[in-house]
């Protein structure tokens, strides 16, 4: 053991810069993977740190109506301090003609028990009972070009912006982006009448309890006691369990991003290993000869694979800790609250464990070939090992599959996403190879006797022996394939969304519209000339029983598989005659009125929520539509096309049956230009205050800004799979660099210029990245076509302009890397090359 | 005293399989050298002088044929059962002198033994070198030597596991006349100071002249056997 360290440490004496370089391609696969991880238990820490800030209160009761006196009293009953909050969504208005959907709340009381708040200036929520001030979030202030002083209209009332919220218990970043938060005093906020126009509010009581007092038990308490009011509960503990769960899918997605940076670089590291074992046959031979075992002679290089992988992995660590600042900056506006830094050791140990083992476990490819090494070498310099097939190479192919199984399996907790993550890799490597031997056999047979003497020679460099053409094909495929599809997937996925509103259909709607408000607004929008395209009526309940049993006693058996939240939430219901375009029924008949004797009112629900509640056609469901009970039965179930920009619903009632309950409308409009848009938004907004407009335009624009913010945060470690793929070229070449030096002092010997020497190299690598980015542009396209079609279910687009770019973009970086890489080899005499390189 | 065969070679056949059928490069050699004994293996390119000396010091398997080292049919061991062989009782020194380029001249002589898991033979190594007239350039790497001093230094590693036969491979092929002269008197003479049979392959009918056998192929048989 003594002697294969030592002689692993003394062989790399003459290449150990070199042998670096090559861990290189390692370093930034471990530091994605430190770094996502490490940055995931900082936010794992955080949650637990500032769980009850997450909510502000131990618990949290809220439900659509006002609370009545014997419901405060219950709640008052369960010890500890209460505070009432009301929140409401409706128009800001602000200057001539601007205008922004807010989310308008008011507090009563201490809250926030719990958690931190920012306001700029500090404390400006205590000059909000002064009268009419609001403390705005700072998307408001931005999309309003307004300041501090500045003026917003919410109803008919006027406010004036005393502060910024910069953090507040509960808020979150992406409700942020839609409606921002306006907050102002409870009494101001009744003022403005808003509240009493029926418009969709939400009214909480938060609860500080007891130290003794558990939050889970009172909250089972409270349920039981006030089932009737089916309010919604949270406890801060709840909210630390969902958000990470929420944490743990996105950092399990990431960190196979990472992944993928590590095992492209393991790649690399093989292929420098199996070019280095090369150049290392006459010491093996010589050791053989001297004595050496197969296996002493296999443990050398295998300690000095593992010294590569721990070289790779301890710099991948630093770079790593350095990433978990770089991370939260990237995902600012993405995450819940700011995020501390800790070293987090299991990360650290996991990144180095995946580094370590995954670079060794491809390095025993190259190195099962040293078991085969004959001591003949040392007798004749062209003896050829035996070539037969070994039997253990498919012993480390097999558990390179099960590595990435694993890795995956464990990252996702899914053994089937596991599977699909290792085929999708599998199937990309083997097109990868496949494009590679292809263009080796093309380059082979290409008839480029026409070509000029340097493009025929690079040509030739793609398919010669020792030829980097496998490897080149690998790295810079896989990444440009990494990078293509995230770029495509979401320009597919926001040209769907700006088609949404395109043609005909509507791309402004309303919401909120009361009965005697539907008239009026359809005056306003004729005289905007907008006129309304589609209303359609709203009936709020809530489900009371299925299949003979009530949904309390479904929520509360543990035993079945039905999600409480379908059993628990208002359903937001609609009457009809006929089905609408975005909907289509694949089991049933939609019936448009009851039919005569019939002893339940027959309705349609959407195919995803009859999955979850898992009800069939004929099965039993009644309703409880704002106290009068409604028996129904399943009569069709319809698939919804819910990315249309319109008011879609679980439930479609036949006409009739809901007739004289309380009803609100929703209508679309399709307003021509943005101006039109404006001016109409600004005319609801100021004649019926209540009434929610959501235009599809801004939609669009905050949708893009969301897209644009994780896609730039995934393209950031995706583009870690390129660099990575650059570093494995740079490596690549300089493994290749004594051969080409030989080469190009024998062609320099016999008169070529140093011009004919750079344009033999530029041929090569054009034809190599331009193979490999077109190989991977076309998998990126057959993944884009995938996803759009299978996951995300849109139309995929075939963006011919960035795929070309793509293209041109990696074969330009191959060339310049190639050419750095190799830089010296043509400019120095051959003499002095000879001496110094050979 | 009875002296003991050290290499017993019989009906050795090596054929090699080509495109063209099946190549006999050494067809039915048989001899016996007896331990402290001096031999040269003679012949023209490609009589089978280097596949014989590969299949004798169990660098390679025989087609047919047995190979008898210091008592053990090597023939019938695999790979690494020979390479302990070569380890215990064989030492090499090769046309192009096969040093490890990333080691000194003293850590080229000490591997036999390090590989073996023996350790403080470091005076041993030092006293080789010196006796070789490296004594001051323990530290240099081979590429800091001259073709004479390499060689040199392949002599003491050779030497260095005490072996009961030294396999030589055109040992001054490389060499210019001077220094290979020199190189030849340090082979002798070290093989007689240690008692070490010695095997030379050559071309150099001189150099086989100082040995008292030469054996001379063609077209991979033996066509003389003479003690000198």
């Amino acid at each position: 053991m003594n002697f294969i360290l030592k002689m692993a440490w003394r062989d790399t004496r003459a290449s150990r810069r070199r042998l670096l370089l090559y861990s290189l391609s390692i370093v930034l696969g471990v530091a994605a993977l430190i770094g996502i991880s490490s940055l995931g238990d900082s936010l794992r820490a955080a949650v637990d740190a500032q769980a009850k800030g997450l909510l502000g209160a131990d618990l949290s009761a809220s439900g659509r109506q006002k609370f009545s006196e014997t419901t405060l009293t219950r709640l008052r009953a369960a010890g500890g301090e209460m505070a009432l909050g009301v929140a409401t969504t409706t128009m800001a208005t602000f200057g001539d003609t601007g205008h922004r959907l807010v989310q308008l709340t008011a507090v009563e009381g201490g809250f926030p028990f719990y958690g931190d708040v920012e306001t700029v200036p500090a404390g400006a929520l205590t000059r909000l009972p002064e009268g009419n001030n609001a403390v705005v979030e700072e998307a408001l202030l931005t999309s309003a070009g307004l300041a501090i002083g500045g003026e917003i209209k919410l109803g008919p009332t006027r406010f004036t912006v005393v502060g910024v919220l910069k953090k507040y218990p509960g808020q979150s970043p992406f409700a942020a982006m839609f409606a921002p938060r306006v907050q102002v005093s409870m009494p101001a906020l009744q003022a403005t009448n808003l509240l009493n126009r029926g418009s969709l509010s939400t009214h909480t009581a938060y609860l500080k309890l007891p130290l003794a007092i558990d939050a889970k038990a009172v909250e089972r308490k409270l349920r039981e006691d006030l089932r009737s009011e089916r309010l919604n509960f949270a406890t801060a503990e709840e909210r630390k369990e969902q958000l990470g769960d929420a944490l743990k899918n996105v950092f399990a997605f990431t960190s196979l991003v990472g992944f993928l940076a590590l095992f492209l670089g393991a790649v690399g590291v093989a292929s420098a290993m199996h070019v280095f074992i090369r150049q290392r046959l006459a010491t093996v031979a010589i050791l053989r000869c001297l004595g050496a075992s197969a296996r002493t002679g296999f443990a050398i290089y295998l300690t000095q694979g593992l010294g590569l992988g721990l070289a790779g992995s301890s710099l991948g660590v630093g770079l790593g800790l350095a990433l978990q600042f770089a991370l939260p900056l990237l995902l600012r506006n993405l995450l819940p609250y700011q995020i501390e830094f800790v070293i987090s050791w299991p990360a650290i140990l996991k990144g180095v464990a995946a580094g370590v083992g995954v670079s060794a476990l491809f390095t025993l490819l190259p190195l099962l070939e040293v078991r085969r090494i004959s001591p003949l070498h040392v007798l004749r310099s062209g003896y050829e090992d035996e070539d037969r097939p070994d039997p253990w190479r498919w012993a480390v192919y097999a558990a390179i599959g099960a590595a990435v199984f694993g890795f995956a399996a464990l990252q996702t907790s899914s053994w089937k996403l596991g599977l699909a993550f290792s085929a999708a890799m599998g199937v990309s490597f083997a097109v990868l190879t496949g494009a590679a031997r292809g263009l080796i056999w093309l380059a082979r047979r290409a008839p480029t006797g026409r070509l000029p003497y340097t493009w025929r020679q690079g040509v030739a460099n793609v398919h010669r022996p020792n030829n980097r053409t496998l490897l080149l094909m690998m790295s810079l495929g896989l990444g440009t394939f990494m990078l293509l599809t995230l770029l495509l997937v979401r320009s597919s996925l926001l040209a769907q969304l700006r088609g949404m509103g395109a043609g005909e259909r509507p791309n402004l709607m309303f919401f909120d519209v009361q009965a005697d408000q539907l008239e009026p607004l359809k005056t306003i929008a004729l005289r905007e000339g907008v006129p309304l395209v589609k209303i359609s009526p709203i009936i709020t309940m809530r489900l009371s029983s299925l299949k003979g049993r009530t949904a309390e006693e479904l929520v509360a058996d543990k035993t079945n598989s039905l999600p409480g939240w379908a059993l628990r939430r208002e359903y937001r219901s609609t009457y009809r005659a006929a089905l609408d375009t975005a909907e289509k029924v694949i089991a049933g008949k939609f019936e448009g009125a009851v039919p005569a004797g019939a002893a339940r009112v027959p309705v349609s629900i959407e195919e995803s929520l009859a999955k979850d509640l898992q009800l069939k056609l004929g099965d039993e469901l009644d309703f409880n539509v704002q106290g009068v009970p409604v028996a129904a039965v399943i009569g069709s179930i319809r698939q919804v096309e819910w990315r249309r920009m319109q008011t879609n619903f679980f439930f479609v009632f036949p006409m009739g049956p809901l007739d004289g309950a309380p009803v609100t409308f929703a209508a679309a409009a399709k307003a021509p230009t943005p101006a039109d848009t404006a001016r109409l938004q600004r005319a609801v907004a100021r004649e019926l205050p209540n009434v929610s407009t959501i235009d599809l335009g801004f939609v669009l624009g905050m949708l893009d800004g969301i897209f644009t913010k994780i896609a730039w945060a995934v393209s950031f470690l995706a583009s870690f799979t390129v660099i990575t793929g650059l570093v494995v070229l740079v490596s690549a070449v300089l493994m290749g660099r004594h051969q080409r030096v030989r080469e190009a002092v024998l062609l320099r010997t016999l008169g070529a210029q140093r011009g004919q020497l750079r344009q033999i190299m530029f041929a090569e690598y054009t034809v190599l990245g331009l193979l490999a980015a077109a190989t991977g542009g076309g998998l990126a396209v057959a993944a884009n076509f995938l996803l759009a079609r299978f996951l995300f279910k849109v139309p995929a687009l075939p963006p011919l302009p960035l795929l070309a770019g793509a293209v041109a973009a990696v074969t330009a970086l191959t060339i310049i890397t190639g050419w750095l890489a190799n830089r010296g080899v043509s400019g120095h005499p051959p003499l002095a090359i000879l001496r110094e390189e050979t | 005293m009875i002296v003991q065969p050290i290499l017993n070679v019989q009906r050795l056949t090596k054929t090699y399989p080509t495109a063209a059928g099946p190549l006999t490069v050494l067809h039915e050699v048989s001899f016996t050298l007896l331990a402290g004994g001096t031999c040269a293996i003679v012949g023209p390119s490609g009589s089978g002088k280097t596949t014989l000396l590969g299949l004798c010091a169990g660098l390679d398997r025989p087609s047919s044929g047995s190979v008898e080292l210091a008592g053990r049919e090597i023939g019938s061991l695999d790979e690494d059962g020979r390479a302990r062989v070569r380890n215990e009782c064989v030492g090499f020194v090769f046309q192009n002198f096969q040093l490890i380029p990333t080691l000194t001249a003293f850590e080229n002589v000490l591997v036999p033994l390090e590989l073996r898991g023996e350790t403080g033979q470091a005076e041993e190594a030092r006293g080789l070198l010196e006796r070789v007239g490296l004594g001051e350039r323990l530290d240099h790497y081979p590429v800091k030597l001259s073709g004479g001093e390499q060689q040199r230094v392949a002599l003491a590693r050779a030497f260095i596991n005490r072996p009961r036969i030294l396999f030589c491979d055109e040992p001054t092929g490389n060499l210019d006349g001077d220094t290979a002269h020199a190189m030849v008197d340090l082979i002798f003479g070290l093989n007689r100071e240690r008692g070490t049979t010695l095997v030379l392959v050559t071309h150099d009918l001189e150099l086989a002249g100082r040995t008292s056998r030469i054996i001379r192929l063609r077209s991979g048989a033996v066509i003389s056997d003479e003690t000198t």
